[in-house]
Formats: C-alpha cells, sequence, structure tokens
C-alpha cells in the first residue's frame, strides 16, 4: 500500500502526459484524490502502541553500493504523510480549475513533486532520503521556473525574473543538499565495516565517532535549514516565493519546509547524538533569531506573498525550537505544528491569489475593504489568520505550547525570548487581515465572493484547521511514541554527562 | 595443438580488432563508388555493431594477446564498447553533416572507424609500444575530422590546433616511455611492474621524470586541468559530430589506459604518483567547473565541462583500489551516455537556426521541440548528478569510493565542483524551458558571418528538417531513456562496471 502511494502521483502524472490535453488536470486530480485516499487509510490503519516502523518495505537496491530501498511510516513521518496528500490534492484541484499552459508537463511534474516529497517521508534508507530530497527540486525547479509570474518587485528594486529567482533558488538549497550527501556516504562508509551501511535504523542504534559526528553534523544541518529556510541561509526565499505559481508554493511552504524539519528528528537527532548535544545551543539561537526576524520582517512586508514566507521563517523557527529542546514533548509540539503551519500557510496562499486578482498584485497596502461583498471569503481568511496567529484553542496553539513547555524545561533563558515571537505574530497576521478585508476600499477595487470551487477548495483547508483545533490529540497520541525515541539517544547521552 | 608450428594467434580475442580493420577498409572502398550518404552510414553503424557484437561475445575472457602486448579483459573491452556506441552516435550525427559531405562520406566514416580501432587497441594495450601505436591511431583520423569541414576557417583551426597540442602531448608521453624502458629495461607492463617492485628501481629518477611526463602527456589527450587549454577551442571548432565523439570516446580510452598504465604498470610506486593525480583531479575540477560559468557557446560549455568531468573520474584512479575503479568505469559509462544525449540536441539545433552552438539555439525547445528538449535536458539534469538519473548514482560511486579509500576531501571536491557545476548547467536548462523561442536572425547576419569568404554564400546550410530525421532524435532518446533507467535500476551497470574493475586486479 505504501509504495502504491509513493508511485501513484507519479504514475498519475505520466498518463497525464498521455491523454488528450482536455482529460489531462482530471487524471491529475484523481491520482492525487487516490494518494489521498490511501494516506487517510494508512492513518486509519496506523496503531499508536506499536513501537518502530509500520508497513515496512525492505528490499536490496544497490547491493554494491549498500542502498537499500527502505520504506515505512512511523508517527514522525503518518501524519507529514498525510499533510502533504492533503495539500498537494488541493494544489492539483486548483490547478486542475485554472488549467495552466502546458498543462501536461506542469502536471507530470506536480506529480514527480509529492513522490518525491512522500518519498522523502517515507525513506528508512539514508541514501534513499538523500535521493528522494534532491528529487523534489529538479520538479520545484521546473514549477517555479516555466509557470512563475514575472513579479514587479518592490519600488526601486528590479523585475524579478522566475528564471533568475529559481536558480538562486536551487544553488542555494543543492549546496546543502549536496554536502548532505557527501555526509550520509561517510557516515555509511565509517558506520559500516566493509560494506556501506546506510539503514538510519542500524545507523542510530550504533552512532559513529564523536570525531566524525561534529563535522557530518552541519552538512545535514546545513541541508535542512536551508530548505527550512532559517536565518542566515533564507536567502533565496523572498525571491522564490515572489515569482512561484501559487498553487505550487502553497505545498512548496507548506510541506518542503518541513522536510528540513522532519530530517532533523528522523537522521540528525537519533543518528548523531552527540553532535547533537554538542550544538544544542547553537541551533537554539538560530531557532530564536529565525522567531524573531521572520516576525519583523513578516510585519514590515508589503507584499502578501512575502508576509506569508515570512511568517514561515518564523514558523519554522518555533518548530527548530521544540525539536532542540531534545524533550518529548517538544518533539511532539514540532510535529503538530509542522502539519498545524502547512494547513495554514496553504489556504492562506491560496486566498492570496483571490485577493491579488481582485487587486491586480499582491501588495497588502493597495488592498483593502475586501470584505464588503465577501462574507465568505472573509470569514475563511478570518479562521485561517486566527489560526496562524496560534489564538488559543487552535491546535496551533497547542502545538506552540508544548513547544514552549519544552524548551522552558530545558533552556529557560531561551523560551522567554522566544514567547515574544508568539507576540509578534498576532502583529502580522491581524494587519495582514485587515489591510486586506477592512479599512476603507481603494477605488478600481471590486470586491467579490470567492468562486464556489476555489471555495470548495479552501473551505476544505479551513475545515482541517478546525477538526485539528477540535481534537489535537489525534496528532499527538500517534506521535508522542516515535517523538519519544527521536529524542532518546539524545536524552541518554545528556544524562551521561 | 597441432604440431603446425605457427605463432599462436588467438583470432577469437583478436576478433573486435579485426573487424574494424577490415570494416574501415570496407567503408572507405565503397565510399568511393557509393556516394548515397546512407548507404556509407547504415555500413558503417553495421562494421561498429559487428565490431560491439564480438566484444560482448568475448566479454569475460582474460588473456594476453600478441605476445602479452595487448591485454583482453572487461576493461578494455568497456572502453571498446562505450568507444563504439560513441562512434555509433557520432556515425548517426553526421549524416548530413556539412563536414561529411566535404570530406567525402567513405573518408569521414573511414576515419570515425580508425579513431574507434585506435581507442580500442590502446583500451587492451599492456606494452609501451602498443599503447603508442594506440594513442596515435585513436589521434591521427581525429586531427583529420576536426578539420574536416574545409570551408570553415574555424574548423581547420581546430584540426591543427589539435594536431599541435596532440604531438606535444605524444611527444612528451613517448619521452617519459623512454625514461621508464630506461629504468625498468622493458616495455611489457607487469615487467615493468617487477622491475619497479619491492626492491627494485622504485625510486629511481628516471622512473619517476618518466612517470611524470607520462602523466603529462596522457593529461593531454584526457583533457586534464593544466593540459586543457586546447579542449574549448578544438571542441568549439570541430564538426559538432566528431566533437561530440571526442568528448566522450577519447575520455573513454585515454582514462581507462591512464588506469591500467599506472595501476599495473607503475602500481608499485602508488605512493609517488597519488598525491599528484589527486592535485590533477582537483585542479581539473576547479578549472573546468569555473571556466565553463561564462559561456556562451554550449561546445565550448560542454568542454569545459568536460574537463570537471575528467577530474571527478580520475578520483577513481587517485584512490587505487578496485571501488574506485568500478566507479570509474560507471561513471564513464554514465558521462558518455548523457553527454550523447546533450550532444544530439546541439547538433539538431546548430542545424535548424542560425545560432550555431549559442546558447541562444536552445531558447525555447521546451515548447518547441520536446522530443529534443527532454534528452538534453535528462543529460544536463544527469551531468549535474541530480537523482533519478545514472549521474547521481556514479557521482554517489565515486564518492563513495574516495571515502572507503580514506580521501574524503576529494570527495568533498567532487561535491563542490558540483555546486559550481550547477550554476551553468541550470543555465541552458532555463533557456530550454523558460526563453521563448527568438526570432530568426535577419539575413544580414548570416551574411556577415561568412563574409570573409564571400564566395560561400551561406554557411553550412543544411536543409531544413535534417535534424527531425528519426535516427538522430531517437539515438537522443535512447541515451536519455538509459541515463534514466541506469538512474532507477543501475544494478546492470554497476555488475557491468564491476566486473571491468575487478579484472585489473585480475592481471596486475
Amino acid at each position: 500500500m505504501i509504495q502504491v502511494m509513493l508511485w501513484l502521483p507519479f504514475a498519475a502524472g505520466l498518463l497525464a502526459c498521455l491523454v488528450p490535453r482536455r482529460f489531462a488536470p482530471w487524471v491529475a486530480v484523481l491520482g492525487a484524490f487516490l494518494t489521498l485516499d490511501l494516506a487517510i487509510r494508512l492513518v486509519v490503519d496506523f496503531d499508536p502502541d506499536l513501537p518502530g516502523l509500520q508497513h515496512a518495505v525492505d528490499e536490496s537496491w544497490i547491493p554494491d553500493l549498500g542502498v537499500r530501498y527502505q520504506l515505512g511510516v512511523d508517527g514522525l513521518s503518518v501524519f507529514l504523510v498525510l499533510l502533504t496528500t492533503v495539500l498537494w490534492f488541493a494544489a492539483t484541484a486548483w490547478s486542475a480549475v485554472r488549467t495552466p499552459e502546458r498543462a501536461k508537463t506542469y502536471f507530470l511534474m506536480l506529480g514527480l513533486a509529492e513522490t518525491a516529497t512522500l518519498g522523502a517521508f517515507l525513506a528508512q534508507d539514508l541514501l534513499l532520503f538523500v535521493l528522494f530530497f534532491d528529487l523534489m527540486l529538479i520538479p520545484f525547479y521546473f514549477l517555479f521556473g516555466s509557470w512563475g509570474p514575472e513579479h514587479p518587485g518592490r519600488e526601486g528594486e528590479e523585475t524579478i525574473r522566475p528564471s533568475a529567482a529559481t536558480i538562486k533558488m536551487i544553488i542555494y538549497t543543492l549546496v546543502g543538499s549536496l554536502l548532505m550527501l557527501a555526509g550520509a556516504i561517510a557516515t555509511g562508509v565509517i558506520a559500516g565495516d566493509g560494506t556501506p551501511q546506510f539503514s538510519i535504523a542500524e545507523l542510530a542504534a550504533d552512532p559513529l565517532g564523536e570525531g566524525s559526528q561534529r563535522w557530518i553534523f552541519w552538512f545535514f544541518a546545513a541541508a535542512f535549514l536551508v530548505k527550512m529556510p532559517a536565518f542566515l541561509v533564507h536567502g533565496w526565499m523572498p525571491d522564490a516565493y515572489r515569482i512561484a505559481p501559487l498553487p505550487v508554493l502553497a505545498v512548496f511552504s507548506g510541506v518542503l519546509s518541513k522536510v528540513g524539519a522532519y530530517g532533523f528528528l528522523r537522521i540528525v537527532l537519533p543518528v548523531f547524538p552527540d553532535a547533537t548535544i554538542e550544538f544544542q545551543e547553537v541551533l537554539l539561537c538560530i531557532a530564536l533569531a529565525s522567531i524573531l526576524y521572520g516576525s519583523v520582517m513578516a510585519f514590515t512586508q508589503t507584499s502578501g506573498r512575502l508576509v506569508a514566507g515570512y511568517s514561515s521563517v518564523a514558523q519554522l523557527g518555533f518548530i527548530t525550537l521544540g525539536i532542540f529542546a531534545l524533550r518529548p514533548d517538544g518533539a511532539d509540539g514540532a510535529v503538530l505544528q509542522m502539519v498545524n503551519h502547512g494547513l495554514v500557510v496553504a489556504p492562506l496562499l491560496l486566498i492570496l491569489v483571490i485577493l491579488a486578482e481582485r487587486t491586480g498584485g499582491d501588495d497588502i497596502t493597495r488592498m483593502g475593504g475586501l470584505a464588503m461583498r465577501a462574507p465568505v471569503l472573509a470569514a475563511l481568511f478570518l479562521i485561517v489568520t486566527m489560526a496562524l496567529l496560534a489564538i488559543p484553542g487552535s491546535a496551533n496553539f497547542v502545538g506552540e505550547f508544548f513547544i514552549l513547555n519544552g524548551v522552558f524545561q530545558e533552556k529557560t533563558a531561551f523560551a522567554i525570548v522566544a514567547s515574544i515571537g508568539v507576540v509578534l505574530a498576532a502583529f502580522y497576521a491581524l494587519r495582514l487581515y485587515q489591510r486586506a478585508m477592512h479599512n476603507r476600499k481603494p477605488e478600481g477595487i471590486e470586491s467579490r465572493e470567492i468562486g464556489w470551487r476555489e471555495g470548495a477548495i479552501v473551505s476544505g483547508l479551513v475545515a482541517c484547521i478546525v477538526a485539528l483545533a477540535l481534537y489535537p490529540q489525534l496528532i499527538l497520541d500517534r506521535t508522542d511514541e516515535s517523538a519519544t525515541a527521536a529524542v532518546e539517544a539524545a536524552r541518554t547521552e545528556v544524562a551521561q554527562r | 595443438m597441432t604440431d603446425f608450428n605457427a605463432p599462436d594467434i588467438d583470432y577469437a580475442g583478436l576478433s573486435p580488432i579485426i573487424a574494424l580493420t577490415v570494416g574501415m577498409c570496407v567503408v572507405l572502398m565503397v565510399g568511393l563508388v557509393a556516394k548515397n550518404r546512407f548507404v556509407n552510414a547504415y555500413l558503417t553503424l553495421a562494421v561498429l555493431a559487428a565490431a560491439a557484437g564480438l566484444s560482448i561475445w568475448q566479454w569475460g575472457e582474460q588473456e594476453d594477446l600478441v605476445a602479452g602486448a595487448l591485454r583482453l579483459d572487461e576493461l578494455a573491452l568497456a572502453a571498446a564498447l562505450m568507444a563504439m556506441l560513441a562512434g555509433a552516435v557520432a556515425t548517426v550525427l553526421s549524416i548530413r553533416e556539412p563536414a561529411a559531405d566535404e570530406a567525402g562520406h567513405g573518408a569521414f566514416a573511414g576515419l570515425l572507424i580508425g579513431s574507434v580501432l585506435g581507442m580500442t587497441v590502446l583500451a587492451q594495450a599492456q606494452n609501451l609500444i602498443a599503447f603508442f601505436i594506440g594513442l596515435e591511431l585513436l589521434s591521427i583520423p581525429l586531427y583529420v575530422l576536426c578539420g574536416a569541414a574545409r570551408r570553415r576557417e574555424d574548423s581547420l583551426e581546430s584540426g591543427l590546433k589539435y594536431l599541435i597540442i596532440g604531438s606535444l602531448g605524444s611527444a612528451t608521453l613517448l619521452y617519459g616511455f623512454a625514461f621508464l624502458y630506461g629504468a625498468s629495461g622493458s616495455t611489457d607492463y607487469p615487467a615493468i611492474a617487477e622491475a619497479l617492485g619491492p626492491g627494485g628501481e622504485g625510486d629511481d629518477t628516471l622512473v619517476l621524470i618518466g612517470t611524470a611526463m607520462a602523466a603529462v602527456g596522457l593529461s593531454f589527450k584526457a583533457s586534464l586541468a593544466p593540459f586543457h587549454q586546447w579542449t574549448p577551442d578544438v571542441y568549439q571548432g570541430a564538426p559538432t559530430p566528431v566533437t561530440a565523439f571526442m568528448a566522450v570516446a577519447t575520455k573513454a580510452a585515454a582514462l581507462v589506459a591512464f588506469a591500467r598504465l599506472f595501476e599495473v604498470a607503475l602500481g608499485p610506486i602508488a605512493v609517488d604518483w597519488d598525491a599528484a593525480l589527486a592535485a590533477l583531479a582537483v585542479a581539473s575540477i576547479a578549472i573546468g567547473n569555473i571556466g565553463a560559468l561564462g559561456q556562451d557557446s554550449i561546445k565550448r560549455l560542454m568542454g569545459y565541462s568536460g574537463i570537471a568531468q575528467a577530474g571527478y573520474m580520475l578520483a577513481g584512479i587517485v584512490v587505487f583500489t578496485e571501488t574506485g575503479l568500478e566507479a570509474m568505469v560507471f561513471y564513464l559509462a554514465a558521462y558518455v551516455l548523457m553527454n550523447l544525449a546533450v550532444f544530439v540536441a546541439i547538433v539538431a539545433r546548430e542545424r535548424e537556426t542560425d545560432h550555431g552552438d549559442d546558447i541562444r539555439a536552445l531558447e525555447g525547445i521546451g515548447r518547441s521541440r520536446p522530443w529534443l528538449a527532454w534528452p538534453l535536458t535528462i543529460g544536463f539534469l544527469a551531468l549535474a548528478g541530480l537523482p533519478g538519473t545514472s549521474g547521481f548514482i556514479g557521482k554517489l560511486f565515486l564518492i563513495e569510493a574516495t571515502v572507503d579509500a580514506d580521501y574524503t576531501w576529494l570527495g568533498v571536491a567532487i561535491v563542490i565542483g558540483t555546486m559550481v557545476s550547477l550554476a551553468y548547467y541550470l543555465r541552458v536548462l532555463a533557456a530550454v524551458w523558460m526563453r521563448p523561442e527568438p526570432e530568426p536572425l535577419p539575413a544580414i547576419a548570416g551574411a556577415a558571418e561568412g563574409a570573409f569568404e564571400p564566395s560561400v554564400p551561406d554557411r553550412d546550410r543544411v536543409p531544413p528538417g535534417a535534424s527531425r530525421c528519426a535516427l538522430v532524435v531517437g539515438a537522443g532518446v535512447i541515451c536519455a531513456a538509459a541515463t534514466i533507467a541506469f538512474g532507477v535500476y543501475p544494478d546492470p551497470l554497476v555488475d557491468w562496471a564491476s566486473a571491468a574493475g575487478e579484472s585489473l586486479g585480475a592481471s596486475g
């Protein structure tokens, strides 16, 4: 089942290339829907009390190089898989409603991207993970570069060309992931006795020496931090966010950034426990800087996309903070927050498409008064905004609470500074909402209700937010076991010191 | 055996060489009679296919031929098969090539087969004399082929430049061989290895000078930095099918010969040369990747990229392990396929547009020519080492080999080189997919280009549609499909490369 789910989106993308142009979008939508269906069954089947992997697949792939085709889900990945399929279904459906030109290649790339992302969440072999992690970039390179609109940029800035911004993004992220490739190979070769050993479980059972861990840790951290993006290595983000075609950006921002955070939990913490402890505070500082920088930048941006982009930097900072608290509750909160943020940012970006259509651009200073004739749109947007600022009662609140609680127990000072970020989130989220929906309506802007097809897609995502707000234990219960296991190695290491 | 006292000739072992030799003569003769370009092309393909078939038949044999001058093993056959594949693709690409029309199809194809023959001999050479014969047999036809477009100044320049630099390389190499012979008293690899072995002449100055000069001479052929200066110029000027052939086949033969010379004959003094070769590898990776950054001519870009790729592959020799050699052979095979996939598109667009090999010729073909754009894209993604392609597995193999042999820093150098390479590979892909197709140049610009020779009104015009020939597009699609297939299911190629890598250990 897990295999079918992994390869189905790509197969649907290939099939979409073969059928007549008219049907291509609907083949892709069907593929994304069936994948979603399989992912839901995966969650339903998931047994929270069972330790270790479920639905594991373990086949030989390249025996000479020691690479195995190992897949499986556990509490860390099962909801991220679900999130991936939910967002991809939304994005595919959205794209089918507004078919882009050269639709066949578009849907092929979208399908390949989903397969690669699912692969990264499912892979249990270090090199297989790296492979899928790198593979994700290829379709996004084409999607961003070929279908992205030009962006006029801020005043005084040159027009941002999609191809240039995309190359920048790819080089940033690939520099990180190529280092990770070297690190992964080194890990496998050093750990293996003669034949390299890449199974993550085996590597975690028998960690490397402290000296090797130290440098390999940074190779992996570089890849994951760039992907998130974290403060200092976020340079690709502003340009890429402004030129990305929006349904694609929704999945990109919603899911791909989580792969980085997931990588820390899945690989770095268990496989490099000594280095993790050694650099815990460095990572916490980076996380803190991301939260503050992201929040302040989000508050000052005029482009709606950049508000979303910088808020992601801040949210991913929270998630990193939770992970590097190295406590089970921090990790639980991090996983919950990954799902939350994905569910919030995707409808936010889709709503921004609608707003941009009404106003002719994503500059929020030129918006206003859009709520007048569009109560449904306003209501949906409001729920998303409330979730974004983590209002008590939302699942985001629960996630942030768990994270801050975890950090507070471990490193009190960091938790206190981080809570400023929670306040700042309210500032930028409410500012975005007010600017767009309230205030005086400028000339030449039309307040119109969301179309029913787009409305259905956004409502679906908002329904997920509400459902999770009512019952966050859905995730917490199933994640706890694996999250505890993920921080276990590092915790025992701390106890020994 | 009977009492008949003739030299013992292993015709089966020599059969690929015999097939190529006979085929070369036949193609040349038929070319005099039959003026039809297709007759020649199909005949050439048949010769190469026969030689390839015989090589596959001999796969698994491990024996000395011609009194130990040649060594038949999987490594040699692997290089020969790559050369034959490259020759076949170059033949397909040259079907309507003006250079081939001018030089006469028989002569063009005959020279091409001659060069493949030289590569086959070079890859098998296990004796300094045989090595040199193979090298010259490889090079001399290429000098002519580079200058085959006789009415184009830059083609002649390319041929001449290659001739001069190539001769310099050959001379250096020969000089080095003389020193090696002087020190060891033999031209046979095993005898040299014995003479240099424990208690032998290992650290003799003559040996070191000879080794250094042999390395320099071979670096000229394999276009390793800092002996690479000729590469971009020659690649750019030569007729593009010849460039495609040179870029892959010469590299394959030269690197395999490099490996055999250094690991068998000079193996006992590996401590003396591995640091120098590592420096060559790093220099090639750095200079190749940086040089490619600013290139607008795709052929020059491929020249620089080839220098960098040769640097990656040299790392497989430097580590001096069986895994390293296996990784090198795997990467070579992958490299041959991905490079050919790229060159098919370059040749096709060169004929369709007035932009020659400028990057602008490729703009917008993602929309207008998907069957060219996809192989090109896959080829470039593989060259950049992205997953899903054999290029990724190849890099994985190489880096694993370097880390395994405690050359982790060399693995990191490969990784850093790859990062730099993304900048220029992706730039081409951006042109292919993210730009509109350019307007055809106004006629006046075309006239200005050919202005130095007014008697040629239209330089190298090929009838439109020539590149739509199913053979040309098919060759690209097959190479690209193989690149993807070996990226997803690399086992067969890994086994093949392992057999080749192990075979050298068996002889040395």
